[in-house]
């Protein structure tokens, strides 16, 4: 689960991790309340949306700039009034863009330096790690294939936990000042502590910087969480914004459905996350467009079938259907007699091809045939994949 | 021969009395498995029945493999209790320990991990169908199930396959059953981040198990641990292989930062691994209905036989 910077940066205070001066606000009235907090002078206007890029987008009515500088209180308000309501595109929100409910007000910092700071997962080990850089700001993958030498990874022992040598040396290796590098060390052991705390997924910092006094400070926060852990934080559940968030793909996990919306035209019906996966990959593969990834699980239900069929079709991009089955434990009758109902229940007029294997399917492909209905059977998964392709095309 | 597991190992089954593990145990059994004991704190001494058979239910992994003679688990314990679970496995000195849960938190799974280091016990999973090695039986019976995959497609034989994922394993098992090409074991490591063993752990059991003679490995994006097992297969594994990467059509930029691109180096996409692949010998299944036919052909090339 993605949390805005406004909420992060809350989080990151509660943690001791210090950021600048910030307060966030919904309404032009709140802009007022949420401007007296702060400080007079150069003040940061932020569009909160759960997409980086903020600062290099462009709203659709062609305001440039997603992330502003002003050098009054009053220019950021008046700045802020021409993002809020305003739909930002960003090079991670796809064309659509994400519509702007929050701007986060922060007081413009004194940079010094810029830095970059992550904790996040190391598959390879097994271990969270901490990724480090002298060179904030930019993007971090430019960096990485650059100049891999300025990239400091720390791993850290789940037995032991971050230990104090290690920060040493972390905050050694970026070069800090001494002022600073008691700053850099306490702000990361503390960074640390809300990662493990939290059963954050990812925090990511970029840039972290020092000021001319030597305070170092997170200015930008991205933080997601581990959805598996979420029922232990009932705090940060609470945080979860549904108005990031595809309303079908909100509307799928109701009937615990997995969906994640594409672009393409022909939508898939799966079971299984590895088969949905490739069930799109092999409609590209013979030159067709998937519209979805959508994974039924392993028990699928005729409610289930009748609801992403119903999920599926709120997508007007859609022009065939492709449903593909491998019923292992279930029965692939009760899944064909879900199918019919479901397309009835729908009233379906685009083109299906469904392809049915596993447990029982010999009765499951009677059922299809005998429903009278307008769907196309295929026998392995290439052949219903290019009889899906040719109907649409 | 076939790797992990025999028709002869005794299993037990942690979470035997829950719906989810009650489901799997009783069609473990009536595959022919040897699934000697269940486990569910506070039924101690109660029974578990199925089909004539009358499996003794203890309080305790210890207990149950010292009473029965278990040396394997198949853990189906909700997430919030799995990683507890695992390590109950653990300490009682299981051989192996098969997680079928899916959504134990990454961090509990990291505890886990750390926890298991220098002990005897392998874990397979979590969030995977599990390890089957098909019998002599019809519809493969007799053989040994653990986890959750459907027994009846499989066929006793000479392949091993290993996957991430549930379906795509059984789609890979029933193309080479529909052709007649058996399996010696089936193995699903499961998609979670941390996972218990990888790609390369099984392929290099395979590659020293006599009885099987080419291997089906099947990988998604994310994570580098199908490009280090592609990577030894090249320079030590004398079976054909064959491979295919799921998600090149997965969309990008779902994940909120960029750190992760940067662990994962630049190896993590399906293009990548696929490259990598081809690099290193294995034949790549050009689609996920290519898969049987992709060993076919690694194997004509190799002069192996696979039936």
């Amino acid at each position: 689960m993605n949390i805005h910077e406004f909420q992060a940066k809350a989080l990151f205070e509660r943690y001791g991790v210090p950021v600048p001066k910030g307060a966030a606000a919904t309404t032009p009235e709140e802009f007022i309340t949420a401007l007296t907090r702060l400080p007079d002078g150069p003040t940061m206007v932020k569009s909160q949306i759960h997409a980086g890029g903020r600062g290099k987008g462009t709203f659709t009515d062609g305001f440039k700039g997603g992330v502003k500088f002003c050098p009054t209180k009053t220019e950021a308000k008046d700045l802020a009034l021409k993002m809020l309501g305003n739909t930002l595109v960003t090079a991670q929100t796809g064309p659509a863009g994400r519509k702007v409910q929050t701007i986060y007000f922060t007081a413009a910092s004194d940079i010094k330096k810029e830095y970059y700071l992550a904790i996040l997962l190391d598959r390879a080990t097994s271990r969270p790690v901490i990724v480090a850089s002298t060179e904030g700001g930019v993007e971090i993958e430019t960096v990485a294939h650059d100049s891999p030498e300025k990239i400091h990874k720390v791993h850290i022992d789940p037995a032991y936990g971050l230990a104090d040598f290690q920060v040493r040396e972390l905050v050694f290796k970026l070069g800090f000042n001494p002022a600073e590098a008691k700053n850099a060390a306490k702000l990361i052991r503390n960074l640390w502590t809300m990662y493990w705390e939290t059963d954050a997924a990812m925090i990511e910092v970029n840039p972290l910087i020092t000021t001319p006094t030597d305070e170092v400070l997170a200015l930008d926060a991205k933080v997601s969480f581990d959805d598996n852990a979420l029922y232990r934080h009932p705090t940060i559940t609470a945080l979860r914004d549904l108005n990031e968030e595809d309303p079908k793909e909100i509307e799928a996990s109701k009937h615990s459905l997995s969906y994640i919306a594409l672009d393409g035209n022909i939508a898939c019906l799966v079971n299984g996350a590895g088969l949905a996966m490739s069930t799109m990959d092999i409609i590209k593969h013979y030159g067709g467009n998937p519209a979805n990834f959508l994974d039924v699980g392993g028990g699928a239900s005729k409610d289930q079938v009748v609801a992403a069929f119903k999920i599926i079709l709120g997508d007007p991009n859609v022009k065939g259907i492709f449903v593909n089955i491998f019923g292992g434990i279930m029965d692939c009758n009760v899944i064909a007699s879900g199918i019919v109902e479901a397309v009835k229940e729908v009233g379906l007029k685009l083109p299906l091809v469904v392809r049915l294997e596993g447990n029982n399917v010999a009765a499951g492909k009677a059922t299809l045939a005998a429903s009278g209905l307008a769907l196309v059977s295929g026998d392995t998964m290439a052949d219903a994949a290019q009889k899906i392709v040719k109907l649409v095309a | 021969m076939s790797i992990l597991v025999t028709p002869q190992t005794k299993i037990l089954v942690q979470g035997i009395t829950g719906d989810f593990g009650g489901r799997h145990a009783k069609l473990s059994l009536d595959y022919g498995t040897q699934v000697v004991a269940g486990v569910t704190p506070g039924k101690g001494g109660q029974f578990f029945e199925h089909a004539g058979h009358k499996v003794p239910i203890f309080n305790s992994v210890a207990d149950a493999a010292r009473e029965t003679g278990a040396t394997v688990s198949a853990i189906f314990v909700p997430p919030p209790f799995a990683g507890d679970a695992i390590l109950e496995g653990v300490a009682a000195g299981l051989e192996l320990a098969v997680a079928i849960t899916e959504g134990i938190p990454v961090k509990d799974m990291i505890r886990v991990k750390r926890a298991m280091q220098g002990s005897r016990t392998r874990l397979v999973g979590p969030n995977c169908p599990g390890v089957v090695t098909p019998g002599t039986g019809e519809g493969s019976k007799g053989g040994c199930r653990i986890g959750i995959a459907p027994g009846y497609i499989h066929k006793k034989g000479r392949v091993g396959v290993v996957s991430r994922s549930g379906t795509l394993t059984y789609e890979a098992v029933f193309q080479l059953t529909s052709k007649g090409i058996g399996q010696s074991t089936c193995v699903g490591i499961g998609g979670d981040p941390v996972n218990g063993t990888s790609h390369l752990d099984v392929i290099k059991l395979f590659n020293d198990d006599p009885e099987t003679v080419g291997v089906i490995m099947i990988g998604e994006i994310g994570g580098s641990a199908e490009v280090e097992a592609a990577r030894w297969i090249r320079e030590h594994c004398k079976k054909p292989v064959a491979g295919f990467i799921a998600g090149s059509t997965a969309p990008a930029g779902r994940r909120m930062g960029h750190a992760g691109a940067v662990i994962g180096g630049a190896e993590d996409t399906a293009a990548a691994k696929i490259a990598v692949f081809q690099e290193c010998g294995i034949e790549v299944a050009a689609t996920p209905s290519d898969m049987a036919d992709a060993l076919i052909r690694a194997a004509a090339q190799a002069g192996v036989k696979l039936s």
